[in-house]
């Protein structure tokens, strides 16, 4: 389908594509393995300015949004889905200092962040708040000029390798999710530590790891937006995020379904090429037709975030909840087409299987999404 | 310092396949590329560039389609491009091809290094580096693994007199020339015309910034009107070798596969091998 | 040379456009359209036309000008490479096809040797069949340098005037001939498979393989001499060896300024590495992608050991850091022509292919019964190389007993 890209879209995709076959594809299997962060392609993707493609230029970016991102993390994706999401967790970790951000903090991070030189994360969850991101339990005392920070974020993408962290953190428990406030906080920090890190079912080459605070001084410049403003920074981030979550469950159900029908046109049984079969072939029209409806989905609500629409939670959660699930579908069909094989490790698709169930779990569940599409219906026919 | 890289656009082989049943090739929609060989020359002209903050000038001979090539040249960091294009230059073969570039070289006057990819994937004669450098009447050393040392002394006003090249006395290269048993460390004064193995280097990708300066890059062509070229030594007349005769090779036929468990396959293929072992 | 569509010969049928390596054919209003800005000529689509609606026209005899050749060109020649004083046997390999040549244009077959304290060494030029050796003696000339080698073979060639020049393809010969050609204005062809005489016009019909592999070509030289050609190492068989065979060894010298060198050779480096020289072997084992990790390269060494093999390896495997990239064969590694070549666990795309085709026999073992390796095998195993390979060796240690 022509999505009618502009010209500077179609070199980000192009661009990404090239890397993903060039320089992701050939490794993907061996990180999947190993379970090593891979510095090298994320130096590759630095280089080539992938990083910036959603920062503003005066911060050193080639200043798309969105979009941009979406298009460049589906091309990723489609060759390895841990690897992706060094870029799009990165943005995950950012965009609370674009959407939120002092012109000091934003020419302070930025352009590093810009360059892929250095890496974001954010981290909300904890071992007690997961969906319900209002129990966070880190909490951020103030003393005068800086915040002690005390408390463990787990599961948090990046983390270890990223050089910037945001951070949601108490500074009013007893005001619930009123209270919460975030911070940037540096790699290096005195009292800013990481746990062990997570040996993961799928997405492998991402490093997943625990953040520990113990009296972590913060300077009072590193808040971002207000106190008590954490959980609006938390959902307006994931607003912006979950088109590339999306993005990442698209990528890798395109990436299955390439390999599929390459696979089903090779393999021969009762004489002939599987794919001449009609069982097969119905199978690849439903997963090509899904895959394009997420697609359009996502690219649509990327597009309207892009255009400065206020109110996004609904299409985004939709564009997620779908893509993901889609993912999901589609990578356990196309382990199917490969029958035994497929189940194998030498072969390449039980990866985007087990690449695809992390999208329905991460930044929110696809339980919540539906929270958050039928709290929005209910809320429109109210008013 | 001025570093040229001549390339040359090519058809992309990586993306022919053979046709398992007919055995024969599939060419259809095959994308031209550049030279894979001259990648790393682009890749070592970059190198150099960060070192010396040199300048590169990238130059093709070719059809107009062949700008495209040069413009990937440019997403990547050269500095300039030059087309050198026209249809009197058509049918040139290795001479004839590497007279051409000589004269476009010697129109850029002003150089220290020209690096070639040691060989095109489509010709493979590796004729075209050695012959530049013969035209220019300049050293070579073909086949460079590592360039081990360059030195550069711009000569004292900045201002070049010599209409050729840039002689210095004190500029050289020193580089590791590979052979089927090692490799050879050869120095050269510059100006200096090498050819390079893939071992040189990893040929980096093009930025986003780069592909944006690319689309709007001018590019400079040449047509044989603006070189010193004599019309007798281009294209087709310029060109000794002439091709009488194309055909295709009846193709290699596939063989026998040898049935059974390891032990087995492995007894058989013994026996049918043993005899031919020394 | 021209390419034309015949248009009432042409249906539009676009078998061409399909075919054409260069997409230079389109087809406007059914008739085929040739781009020639994009065509090369290679013909392709000539062969591909089932309506003969295709033209190339060749060189026709009348528009060969035989008014340059120049009367006392004559003799075969063939530049005969050393290292470390001892003459290589890619050398030989030319002199056997040079004898062939120099018979049927009826001329004396010359060997031309540079180097220092050679004049003993050169009496085997003559063994192997040559009737003349012009040997040049200098220090200078004791190691290849393209600058006092290439001079001393512009002299000679200027001097004595020969029909036919011959040079391996090798890193040397390549980077000789290249400047001897421009320096005299001769054509040159690389890498011939073939080569033979048009005895009526006294040409050498040079034929080459070209794109891959894929299209071959054969190539004169109509109005330049002499007519020059390298070939790739075992392409030719070598001549044999006749110690009562005559013939005389000339001496040349020339002035310091002819041996001088701008480039100065600091160092030869050989790297001694667990393996001979990849294309000198007679056997190669090679490993792809399929050894899974570099470790297991140890299964394919352990068979090149067995049975005196060299060890190859494919593009994929190089890039993964298996092995090193004087390992690689293939389009951007070497090119081999072993005996026996075994490919362990490579698939066999084409750029792999091309390095390795000509060998005269090919196994090949993989797990994927529709690797494209299969289809230039001369014995396929489709297995699990880690059971096969240790099977192998053991089996050929008994074989051969070693």
């Amino acid at each position: 389908m022509d999505y009618l890209l502009t010209e500077e879209q179609i070199m980000i995709r192009d661009l990404a594509r090239q890397i993903a076959t060039e320089k992701i594809k050939p490794v993907a299997a061996k990180y999947d393995i190993e379970g090593i962060f891979p510095w090298d392609i994320v130096k590759v993707m630095g280089d080539s300015d992938l990083f910036g493609i959603y920062i503003e230029e005066k911060y050193g970016g080639t200043g798309g949004g969105v979009m941009e991102l979406v298009l460049a993390t589906e091309e990723l994706s489609k060759a390895c889905g841990g690897i992706s999401l060094s870029l799009a967790a990165t943005a995950l970790g950012t965009f609370p200092i674009i959407l939120f951000g002092t012109e000091e903090q934003k020419h302070k991070y930025l352009p590093d962040l810009a360059r892929g030189k250095k890496l974001a994360a954010f981290a909300l969850t904890e071992a007690g708040a997961g969906s319900d991101a209002a129990a966070v339990a880190t909490t951020a005392e103030k003393k005068g000029d800086y915040y002690l920070l005390n408390g463990t974020k787990q599961w948090i993408t990046n983390g270890g390798e990223a050089e910037v962290y945001t951070v949601v953190a108490s500074v009013d428990r007893s005001k619930g999710a009123r209270g919460a406030a975030t911070f940037i906080v540096e790699k290096g920090t005195e009292g800013f530590e990481f746990g062990k890190k997570e040996d993961k079912m799928g997405i492998r080459a991402s490093a997943t790891s625990e953040l520990i605070f113990s009296d972590c001084k913060i300077p009072k410049k590193n808040l971002l937006g207000r106190e008590g403003m954490g959980f609006i920074v938390a959902m307006k981030t994931f607003d912006q995020s979950r088109p590339g979550v999306a993005a990442q469950a698209l990528g890798i159900a395109q990436g299955a379904l390439d390999l599929t029908v390459q696979y089903v046109k090779e393999r021969k049984q009762f004489g002939k090429s599987i794919s001449s079969f009609q069982g097969v072939q119905f199978m690849l029209a439903d997963m090509a037709t899904e895959i394009e409806a997420a697609r359009a989905l996502i690219y649509a609500t990327a597009r309207m975030t892009d255009s400065g629409a206020k109110k996004i939670s609904k299409e985004s959660a939709m564009a997620k909840l779908f893509a993901s699930d889609m993912a999901m579908k589609v990578t356990t069909d196309c382990v199917q087409l490969f029958g035994g094989y497929g189940y194998m490790r030498d072969y390449p698709i039980e990866k985007f299987m087990r690449d695809a169930k992390i999208t329905q779990i991460y930044e929110g569940t696809n339980q919540i999404q539906r929270g958050v599409i039928a709290s929005s219906l209910i809320k429109e026919k109210a008013a | 310092m001025n570093i040229i890289v001549c390339i040359k656009q090519v058809p992309d082989t990586t993306e022919v396949r053979i046709d398992p049943e007919t055995n024969t090739l599939i060419r259809s929609g095959v994308r031209c590329i550049i030279n894979p060989f001259d990648m790393y020359a682009i890749e070592e002209g970059l190198r150099l560039k960060d070192k010396f903050e040199a300048r590169v000038t990238v130059i093709t001979m070719g059809p107009p389609q062949a700008e495209e090539a040069l413009r990937e040249a440019i997403s990547l960091g050269a500095d300039e491009a030059i087309l050198v294009s026209d249809r009197l230059f058509a049918g040139s073969d290795t001479w004839a091809t590497s007279y051409t570039l000589s004269k476009a070289i010697q129109k850029i006057k002003d150089y220290s290094l020209v690096i070639c990819g040691k060989q095109a994937i489509d010709g493979d004669t590796a004729q075209v580096g050695p012959g530049i450098s013969a035209h220019l009447d300049i050293p070579q050393i073909t086949y460079v693994k590592k360039i081990e040392e360059m030195c550069f002394n711009s000569t004292e006003n900045g201002e070049r007199s010599e209409s050729r090249a840039t002689h210095s006395r004190d500029s050289y290269i020193k580089a590791e020339r590979m052979t089927e048993e090692g490799y050879e460390i050869i120095e050269s004064p510059l100006p200096c015309l090498i050819t390079v193995v893939k071992e040189i280097n990893e040929p980096r990708l093009p930025s986003l910034k780069g592909k944006m300066k690319a689309k709007s890059a001018g590019i400079k062509k040449w047509e044989a009107k603006d070189l010193d070229v004599d019309p007798d030594l281009i294209g087709l007349n310029g060109s000794p070798t002439k091709v009488v005769k194309i055909f295709t090779p009846p193709p290699r036929k596939g063989g026998q596969i040898l049935q059974g468990d390891p032990e087995e396959v492995s007894e058989k293929l013994v026996d049918l091998l043993k005899g031919e072992i020394p | 040379m021209s390419i034309k569509i015949i248009n009432e010969k042409c249906t539009g049928c676009t078998l061409c456009v399909g075919v054409c390596p260069f997409a230079a054919i389109k087809v406007v209003d059914k008739k085929a359209v040739i781009d020639l800005d994009k065509c090369t000529l290679c013909g392709a689509c000539i062969e591909e036309c089932k309506f003969d609606a295709i033209v190339l026209t060749k060189i026709s005899p009348s528009e060969i000008d035989f008014s340059k050749k120049i009367e006392g060109h004559k003799d075969v020649w063939v530049f005969c490479e050393q290292k470390n004083a001892v003459i290589q046997s890619i050398s030989y390999e030319l002199l056997g096809k040079g004898r062939e040549l120099a018979d049927l244009l009826g001329v004396d077959l010359c060997g031309i040797l540079l180097g220092e304290g050679m004049k003993d060494e050169a009496k085997k030029v003559i063994h192997r069949g040559a009737n003349k050796v012009y040997y040049v003696d200098s220090p200078k000339l004791k190691h290849y340098q393209d600058e006092p080698y290439s001079k001393v073979l512009v002299r000679l060639i200027k001097e004595y005037r020969p029909e036919v020049v011959l040079c391996g393809a090798t890193s040397i010969g390549r980077s000789l001939i290249s400047r001897v050609a421009i320096g005299i204005h001769a054509g040159l062809t690389a890498d011939c498979t073939g080569l033979d005489i048009d005895r009526e016009k006294r040409l050498l019909l040079q034929t080459r393989p070209a794109f891959g592999g894929n299209i071959m070509a054969t190539i004169v030289c109509p109005n330049h001499w002499p007519q020059m050609a390298t070939v790739r190492h075992k392409v030719m068989k070598e001549a044999e060896v006749n110690n009562h065979h005559k013939g005389k060894v000339i001496e040349r010298g020339f002035d310091e300024e002819v041996y001088s060198s701008r480039t100065k050779l600091l160092d030869i480096v050989e790297e001694i590495e667990e393996t001979v020289n990849l294309t000198e072997a007679d056997i190669v084992v090679s490993g792809g992608r399929g050894l899974q990790k570099a470790e297991n390269f140890k299964l394919v060494e352990d068979l090149a050991k067995v049975i005196g093999g060299a060890v190859g390896a494919s593009r994929a495997s190089v890039d993964a850091g298996w092995k090193s990239y004087s390992h690689q064969v293939g389009q951007t590694g070497k090119t081999v022509c072993p005996k026996i070549y075994i490919a362990c666990g490579i698939s066999g795309q084409i750029q792999h292919l091309v390095g390795m085709q000509s060998s005269d026999i090919i196994v090949a073992i993989n797990k994927d019964p529709h690797a494209p390796i299969f289809n230039v095998a001369t014995y396929g195993i489709v297995g699990d190389l880690f059971e096969i390979l240790p099977e192998l060796t053991e089996q050929f240690k008994v074989a051969l007993k070693k």
